[in-house]
């Protein structure tokens, strides 16, 4: 079976569990909510402020949620001791990567989609229509750089004591740059102050390196990652 | 019940040369320590007395005798993480001894960064009157210290020490990835953002022959320390593992002794 067969069932599988047990609907999606709320509250509702720096609270909602949905996709895994099953059945770990990320990739674009709408409804964002294109550019580079570190270091902390403390410890550091890179190009997207759209894309270009960069590294690092 | 006594546990598993001993001094590392220790003195010294205030600066000036060697320690012990990192991963014999040497450079690399950045801040409120700013350099290094802090998490994972190796040394070559997209990330951020900064990070300082040379001092004196430390530091690692080992030796011939008893 071919790495990227593996990775397609692989994924459907997630997706299928994922839609299926509901856990996204009904923890993560509030959680990110929350999170949403929380911040308006930290900023006293103030609207000013909030339009300005909506792009970067939406972002580190969607990367506090990704941290619990890289939990989530690897205790399903690591519960039963799937993930070694699958290794000592002779799985491609850069199949089993590629899966894991690519279940990840499809949750988080829904969840940025839902927190973009929430940001539009609390902060009064607005999405200007010659900017769509940038948009969704940046949500797909920086949506792929989050999947895959999120899966990279998900898979190193499956199964070991204090993974839920080491996950976040570990993840933060390493997605700053998309943070930052990703909260720029949406505000060049959206126009948000003074951010013009020809900004955005010299961000696109960080997001794709560090997408190209973690997802070719966690291919190919995964699978001694694994193994036990 | 009697306890076998385990032996040939001496050498450890991974064929490296450690001595069992219970000293991790050495000749070398006598002459190096006392080296380091003159130099430091000599930094004292110089840093304190001999060296001139700044004409901008004043006194605050004699921080950066410590804060500019620090960094470059930290840089270098990164390095040094990263190239044992890969020499563990990518050589056949998988020696333990480069994994250890990785995270002995890693804990003084982590140390010597927060110096740097309590130093520096301290240097901060002096001269530009603020602690911290979000200039690139600073915000680059605050993450690098996160970063590893997360290396050195990891290496606390548990389970063998091949798998603590393999583990650490992949995060280790990762960490090193990041640190130019962090910068890159970084760099773009500031340029674009920041309209002007309180005070110039670099340039204006217009540096006196004993400053320089006081500077130097200390680079010295802390490459000194940095190499004791990290010689002490993975001889110290290797009998922990070695004491890790035998615990599991007479451990298993306490079993076996049972079966046998049986």
């Amino acid at each position: 079976m071919s790495t990227w067969r593996v990775g397609w069932l692989i994924a459907r599988k997630d997706l299928r569990i994922e839609w299926r047990s509901r856990v996204i609907t009904n923890q993560v999606l509030p959680f990110a909510f929350v999170t949403m709320v929380i911040f308006g509250i930290a900023l006293d509702a103030n609207t000013d402020v909030l339009e300005l720096v909506a792009p970067g609270l939406v972002w580190l909602a969607t990367m506090f949620s990704l941290l619990l949905l890289v939990q989530r996709a690897f205790s399903v895994e690591a519960d039963d001791g799937a993930l070694d099953a699958m290794r000592v059945a002779g799985v491609d770990a850069r199949g089993i990567f590629l899966g894991k990320a690519i279940g990840l990739v499809v949750q988080l674009l829904v969840l940025e989609v839902l927190l973009l709408c929430a940001a539009m409804v609390l902060y009064g964002e607005t999405i200007r229509l010659d900017g769509v294109v940038l948009l969704v550019t940046t949500m797909v580079s920086a949506t792929c750089g989050l999947a895959a570190v999120g899966t990279l270091y998900g898979g190193l902390a499956a199964g070991s004591k204090g993974r839920e403390t080491l996950l976040p410890l570990l993840t933060l550091p390493a997605v700053a740059p998309v943070l930052i890179g990703a909260t720029r190009a949406v505000e060049s997207a959206l126009g948000t102050g003074v951010a013009e759209l020809s900004e955005g894309w010299q961000w696109v270009s960080l997001l794709t390196v560090f997408a190209v960069v973690f997802g070719v590294g966690g291919a190919l690092a995964f699978g001694p990652l694994i193994d036990e | 019940m009697t306890t076998l006594d385990p032996k040939p546990t001496d050498t450890p598993s991974d064929g490296g040369t450690v001595t069992p001993s219970r000293s991790t001094g050495t000749n070398a590392t006598r002459v190096i320590g006392i080296a380091a220790a003159v130099a430091m003195a000599w930094l004292v010294l110089f840093a304190l007395v001999i060296s001139p205030a700044d004409v901008n600066q004043g006194e605050s000036v004699r921080l950066l005798y410590i804060h500019v060697p620090t960094i470059w320690v930290a840089y270098l012990s990164f390095v040094v993480t990263a190239v044992a990192s890969g020499i563990y991963l990518f050589t056949k014999k998988h020696s333990l001894g480069w994994d250890r040497l990785a995270g002995a450079s890693a804990e003084f690399g982590v140390a010597f960064v927060g110096l740097t950045l309590i130093v520096g801040s301290l240097w901060g409120r002096l001269t530009w009157g603020v602690f911290w700013q979000w200039d690139a350099r600073l915000t680059t290094t605050a993450l690098l210290f996160v970063a590893y802090i997360g290396y050195l998490a990891v290496r606390r994972l548990g389970g063998s020490h091949q798998q603590r190796a393999k583990r650490s040394a992949v995060v280790g070559l990762l960490s090193v990835l990041l640190i130019p997209l962090v910068h890159w990330s970084v760099v773009i951020w500031r340029s674009l953002h920041q309209t002007a900064s309180i005070a110039n990070t670099e340039g204006d300082i217009k540096m006196d022959g004993t400053m320089l040379f006081t500077l130097f001092v200390g680079v010295v004196a802390f490459s000194l320390l940095y190499v004791w430390l990290v010689m002490h530091r993975t001889r110290a690692m290797a009998m922990e593992d070695m004491l890790e080992d035998r615990g599991l030796d007479v451990a298993l011939a306490e079993r076996r002794a049972e079966g046998a008893g049986r």
